[in-house]
């Protein structure tokens, strides 16, 4: 197999990267540039620790091939802090232990601020519903829907 | 394996008609890459059709919403016209997967992976949906249940790929609704799902009705059987007794861990009582 040269934009720089044809995103992050917060959890797309956003979109980096990241534009987990100031979503998850392990954190990190950008006041239950794909079998997910809930309330400028 | 991304549909049928060995279409890679993943997935070709002009949009014509093979489904439920003209399509395709999956995956993949318990495919076929398809003889239009023809085989021939799939624009005092069963509440393939699609007289009458149901047979089932019993009613309690019989009958299910033949024909009759409800107080039935 020959390798694939792809152009594409990771967390507002220009990257370029050769990788397989059968490589995926998710492995051409961990592996070839070092982006090591995507984590491969199950790598069928069920489990949601592998979420990255592409476009504007939340998706499963272990469901997009390498090569399909040619002229788009990838957000990651390494994106979300400005220098050491933490997203509020990321302060929040540590102020209500919403981690154990933190293989799923990322994952829920990404996934959870791609909904407060298209809806910044969401129910409970949409909070559930749009962090169904992303699975944690330690924390549980309460802790998790707070932090969010909390986070939230900060970004709309509200007191916590 | 090759990974190629062609600009136009005429080099993407050619490359998909000239390769020798296993070629597959590569829309929104969510059944296809899982499937890349096993030992035996063996392919000599993948065609990433996502470059291709048009693929990625939904075009609204006079008569039909032209929706690209590669829209994603997330951009289904964010179209608000589709979503007045045939709610039940929507609410089916953004049944699929998580938020993740929601923003890759597509209807004509749903189709064209031909699984059982498609959730998009009951509630395109009672939409009377058709599926243009293109390919090294030219073009052809056929309706959507015809491409699926058993669990992962399809009628497409080699070198034809899905260019669109093509929703009517409804007629007046017209709606659908789909309905499936899983065991929780999101993220789970249907145990059964029933889709409806109601046109009614000025008066309330149900003029014209398609019923599909998914999960229950290799392929979807378009039950006239079932569609006759609403005809002419206003879905009175008779009317909705006989379809709920006239689903259960249609269903033929397997058993297996997710639901038995008796469990799966009672639910099919369930939901196609509740969706033809869906569906009437949607299209203005009183």
């Amino acid at each position: 197999m020959s390798a694939i040269a792809v152009s594409t934009t990771i967390n507002g720089d220009d990257v370029e990267f050769l990788c397989q044809p059968d490589e995926t995103l998710l492995d051409v992050l961990r592996n070839r540039l070092g982006l090591l917060g995507s984590k491969e959890g199950c790598g069928t797309g069920d489990c949601g620790a592998c979420s990255t956003v592409m476009d504007g979109r939340v998706v499963c980096s272990c469901l997009v091939l390498g090569a399909e990241a040619e002229g788009h534009t990838i957000e990651t987990i390494e994106g979300m802090a400005q220098g050491k100031d933490l997203h509020p979503l990321q302060r929040k998850f540590i102020e209500h232990a919403a981690l154990q392990c933190g293989i799923c954190t990322p994952g829920f990190l990404v996934t959870a601020k791609a909904l407060l950008e298209v809806n910044p006041d969401p129910t409970e239950e949409e909070i559930r519903f749009w962090l169904a794909g992303n699975l944690c079998r330690c924390t549980g997910y309460d802790k998790i829907v707070r932090a969010v809930q909390d986070a939230a309330r900060e970004m709309r400028g509200e007191v916590a | 394996m090759l990974y190629e991304r062609p600009k136009t549909l005429q080099d993407a049928v050619g490359m998909l008609a000239e390769t020798r060995g296993k070629a597959f279409v590569l829309a929104g890679g969510t059944d296809l890459l899982v499937r890349m993943k096993s030992d035996e997935f063996d392919a000599n070709l993948i065609v990433d059709i996502k470059s291709i002009e048009g693929m990625s949009e939904i075009v609204e014509t006079d008569g039909a919403f032209v929706i690209g093979a590669a829209v994603c489904c997330a951009a289904l439920g964010e179209h608000e016209a589709l979503r007045d003209a045939w709610p039940g399509v929507v609410e089916a395709a953004n049944l699929i997967g998580s938020t993740q999956i929601q923003g890759r995956c597509t209807i004509a993949g749903n189709l064209c992976n031909a699984s059982p318990a498609a959730d998009s495919v009951p509630a395109l076929v009672a939409a009377g949906a058709r599926a243009k398809i293109v390919g090294p003889d030219g073009t052809r239009t056929v309706d959507v249940q015809e491409i699926p023809l058993g669990p992962g085989k399809t009628s497409l021939k080699a070198g034809e790929l899905v260019q669109s799939i093509d929703l009517p624009k409804p007629a007046p005092r017209s709606a659908d609704a789909y309905l499936r069963f899983i065991p929780r509440t999101e993220m789970d393939i249907a145990v059964v799902g029933v889709a409806v699609n109601l046109t009614l007289d000025a008066d309330g009458t149900v003029a014209s009705a398609r019923v599909a149901l998914g999960a229950v047979a290799p392929t979807v089932v378009l039950s006239e059987a079932a569609a006759g019993t609403l005809l002419g009613t206003r879905l009175e309690d008779e009317a909705l007794d006989a379809l709920a019989a006239a689903c259960s009958a249609a269903s033929n299910p397997i058993d297996d861990k997710r639901g038995t033949i008796e469990f799966r024909k009672h639910v099919a009759g369930v939901l196609g009582r509740r969706a033809a409800r869906m569906a009437y107080d949607r299209a203005g039935g009183a």
